[in-house]
């Protein structure tokens, strides 16, 4: 089946002040998507300082200038508009997606607090409290909280950048100051070191007449330098494991360094599509052997960078697999299964038709994710920040279906598990 | 100089629904396709009617739809919908089995035959059957060591009763009582186009949408059953259920309330007044509870609809120490918007957010296949969107403050909390008669 594509228009311009902007009309539904992302994650945080970039977006909701606190919320929502904003390991993003009536009020929000949040101690207070119990209800209250995100990079990873919790220890979190925020902000949020995408219901004269009017004087402020967080890839396998004292059931995942996603695209893209080939629906690799057939596993399913954003992380990343097994589940069956299985794949190709269905179902989720408007505001976003080509999201869908069978065999082939590192869940619920 | 003053909003254009077909097949199947060009893909939605169906094996079934049929394997469904960009997936609730599904728009013929197949020539192999059993199962035993849903259980227990929405979620031990031949005879008795609605929205035309679900699906045939779920009670008020969870380091608190279905008169209004209390984030709960007080990350409240009756229900996860507090500060919004009413203020960005949702929600395939669906599973079309924005323009301030004191009084909330008992109990006892229950 040929794979079709998608066509947004794209207008990109840079302001005086340095601020990037990508503006992607289409006029079918009368709603609109606005995006500001910076060019700073968990990787960033100083030492001693675990968790305080997701600290400081939360901070980047309390207030700026002309914003007293609720304001933000208040102003998005009675556009009837939502917002939000998540922090990843590259970069923080901030995000409103409203009735198109609404682009101007948005505009100004976001201007509002480029140009500097109101930080006060109360503030600071408040958001750490609340920063603490996100992390109780997404990590320490339930069962495989924080599993395997928080859990495999300290295992895959030796440089406190890449390795340790992008969620925060409570003491880094309650240590926190002003002076840290605004020495956070002053450095890393910079119009310099930021991008505004805006997708959806607009006329992009009109819109470019109103990024300048509200972006245009935030004070001009160069992006610091990015450092390279580039480590060797690990020389042997490395393993780790844990108790889980709410998990009633074993769980295993594993990951393996994959090329640089942004300076060696074309080896990194044969990787995306693999793990498709090894993970998505009941007739792929993994899950038919393993779910299916042997029963060592209850689901299994694979992805890289470790929140998920494939076309929005740096390098070093990797690719995941992680499975939940059954009741006494045997971790090392799985992982030797699954060697066995990339085994095959390198050695004995693809079945027929199988990269070209697996290609045409990724089609269906790259383009069902655009069809939202912050589906294209938010990667066009981060794309324009990290490779200066939003225009990667329309041309996904073709890039994926012209990887070959070759470079999916050779991908196979690299996950050894002298490369991998695992993170093992022992289950201790009810013991 | 950098502007400081909010810019005004456009006002909206008139809401325009999308081109729609609907047709009814000599089945009793009801089809609605809708024009949503967007992205080229097509989105599906079937929901069958299986009110009272037996819990057990029915979530088997749901979980097994897809394992095989007389002449494809479940590797060849997979596969063969892969191969037009397609997926397919069965979920069940008290009221509906529902399968959901997209594919490229090109594929929606090869994906309507593969799901014809599936509805008229289901195999429910025992191999196959077997491993869904044992990963449901799993999942259940998961579900089980997860708080949101210990307090769910509960909470259902406590507001249904004996109705049968009191229970959700099958035990393990009756799974595993579940046999191939049970499934297969469930099937044929209740998986029947008579009184089911396929929803196709996306980049199509809709009347030869319709056609091919007709050529594809014709042979799907059969009578309704009457599956018919009694009407709800109505939530008795009592003491607080606490159940126990040793060690917890957050409680979940949950509280229901009485509410309306969407078309009767007071839901623009009700629905306008439990935004206003906690609906969204810029209300008196979620800005009082976290934004101030900074006890919780998510505290949210949905009406959540039945076909036999809807209900409220607020739901926050509260650190352990401020548990008692939480309470009080819960009690305290919903006896204030019970009691007084809302500012004008409150009220306009309460109705613009419900008012913008409506078009946000409309503005993807997948957004718009959900609400036709829901919509149809509730006698409802598209058009209610029109309707229901007018109630939601014309509600008053007097009729938002009247709903909420029928339907948010703190007097007739349900609470059940989740937490560690040996801590919370003599908090909430404070504040409220409690007494121990179990998920």
């Amino acid at each position: 089946m040929k794979i079709p594509a998608t066509k947004y228009p794209i207008e990109r311009f840079t302001l005086d002040n340095g601020l990037r902007v990508v503006l992607t009309p289409d006029r079918s539904a009368p709603v609109v998507g606005v995006a500001v992302v910076y060019d700073v994650g968990i990787r960033s945080e100083p030492e001693g300082r675990t968790g305080f970039a997701h600290l400081f977006e939360h901070l980047m909701f309390q207030g700026s200038a002309n914003l007293e606190k609720l304001a933000h919320f208040r102003y998005v929502q009675g556009a009837g508009g939502s917002f939000n904003g998540s922090t990843h390991l590259d970069y923080t993003d901030y995000f409103e997606v409203l009735p198109s009536g609404g682009l101007e009020r948005a505009l100004f929000l976001e201007a509002d607090r480029m140009r500097g949040p109101t930080l006060t101690e109360e503030n600071l207070r408040n958001q750490v409290d609340v920063v603490k119990e996100e992390i109780r209800v997404n990590v320490l209250n339930r069962p495989y909280g924080g599993f395997p995100w928080l859990r495999l990079p300290p295992v895959m990873f030796e440089t406190f950048p890449n390795a340790h919790d992008g969620y925060g220890s409570f003491e880094d979190l309650e240590s926190a100051s002003l002076a840290d925020a605004e020495e956070f902000f002053r450095r890393y949020y910079a119009c310099g070191n930021a991008v505004l995408a805006v997708a959806g219901d607009f006329d992009v004269a009109e819109a470019t007449t109103m990024v300048e009017r509200h972006f245009g004087d935030v004070p001009a402020r160069p992006a610091p330098e990015r450092p390279d967080f580039h480590e060797p890839d690990l020389a042997g396998e490395r393993r780790s494991e844990y108790t889980d004292r709410l998990a009633p059931l074993p769980a295993v995942a594993c990951g393996w360094r994959v090329p640089d996603p942004i300076g060696k695209f074309e080896d990194y893209l044969p990787y995306v599509v693999l793990t498709e080939v090894l993970t998505d629906g009941d007739a792929s690799r993994l899950v038919e052997r393993l779910v299916q057939r042997d029963r060592t596993a209850t689901t299994i399913g694979g992805y890289i960078g470790f929140m998920g954003d494939e076309f929005q992380v740096r390098n070093p990343t990797a690719l995941l697999l992680q499975a939940h097994l059954p009741p006494g589940g045997d971790a090392d069956k799985v992982l030797r299964t699954v060697d066995e299985e990339l085994d095959r794949l390198a050695t004995g190709g693809l079945a027929p038709g199988e990269l070209a269905r697996t290609q045409a179902r990724m089609a269906t989720h790259l383009l069902r994710e655009t069809d939202a408007v912050l589906g294209r505001a938010l990667p066009m976003a981060a794309m324009e920040e990290q490779r200066g080509r939003p225009e990667l999201l329309n041309e996904l869908p073709r890039l994926v279906g012209e990887v070959t069978e070759e470079q999916i065999l050779a991908a196979a082939g690299s996950l050894r598990p002298e490369r991998r590192g695992v993170v093992e869940v022992i289950p201790g619920a009810g013991q | 100089m950098s502007q400081t003053v909010l810019p005004d909003l456009v006002p909206d254009r008139k809401l325009k629904l999308p081109r729609e077909a609907e047709r009814t097949l000599s089945s009793g199947l009801t089809v609605i396709a809708v024009r949503r060009p967007g992205v080229p893909l097509v989105e599906v939605r079937l929901r069958v009617p299986f009110g009272r169906a037996p819990l057990p094996r029915a979530t088997l079934l749901s979980q097994a739809l897809f394992t095989g049929t007389g002449t494809m394997s479940s590797i060849d469904i997979a596969a063969e919908l892969q191969a037009v960009g397609g997926a397919l997936s069965a979920g069940l609730d008290p009221d509906r089995l529902l399968i959901t599904g997209n594919s490229l728009a090109a594929g929606l013929d090869r994906m309507l035959e593969i799901l014809a197949g599936v509805l008229t020539d289901p195999a429910y192999p025992s191999e196959e059957v077997a491993t869904e059993r044992e990963r449901l199962v799993d999942h259940i035993q998961v579900a089980q060591s997860q708080p949101a849903h210990i307090a769910r259980v509960a909470l259902l227990k406590r507001m249904y009763g004996r109705h049968p929405y009191a229970v959700q979620t099958p035990g393990p031990e009756q799974v595993r009582g579940v046999r191939p031949a049970q499934l297969r005879t469930l099937h044929a008795d209740r998986v029947r186009p008579d009184g089911s609605v396929l929803v196709l929205v996306g980049d199509i035309s809709p009347e030869k949408a319709i056609d091919a679900a007709d050529k594809a699906l014709g042979g799907w045939l059969g009578p309704g059953r009457d599956g018919d779920v009694p009407p709800t009670p109505e939530l008795v008020p009592g003491p607080l259920v606490l159940v126990d969870r040793p060690g917890a380091v957050q409680s979940s608190l949950r509280l229901a309330l009485p509410a309306v279905p969407r078309t009767h008169p007071d839901y623009a209004a009700l629905q306008l007044a439990n935004m206003v209390f906690g609906g969204y984030f810029s209300s008196r709960w979620v800005e009082n509870i976290r934004e101030d007080k900074g006890y919780t990350y998510g505290p949210h409240t949905a009406i959540e609809h039945y076909v036999a009756g809807s209900a409220l229900v607020a739901s926050a996860e509260v650190a352990t120490e401020v548990t008692g507090p939480s309470l009080l500060e819960t009690q305290y919004e919903l006896g204030r918007i019970a009691s007084l009413p809302p500012s004008e203020e409150e009220l306009e960005q309460a109705r613009r957010y419900a008012l913008g949702t409506l078009r946000l929600g409309m503005s993807t395939q997948a957004g718009l296949a959900g609400l036709a669906s829901m919509y149809a599973s509730f006698g409802l079309r598209l058009d209610h969107l029109r309707e229901h924005s007018a109630g939601l323009a014309a509600a008053t301030r007097e009729q938002v403050f009247e709903a909420a004191a029928r339907y948010l009084a703190p007097s007739l909330a349900v609470t059940v909390v989740l937490g560690d008992a040996d801590k919370v109990e003599a908090p909430l006892a404070a504040l409220t008669t409690v007494e121990r229950g179990t998920a």
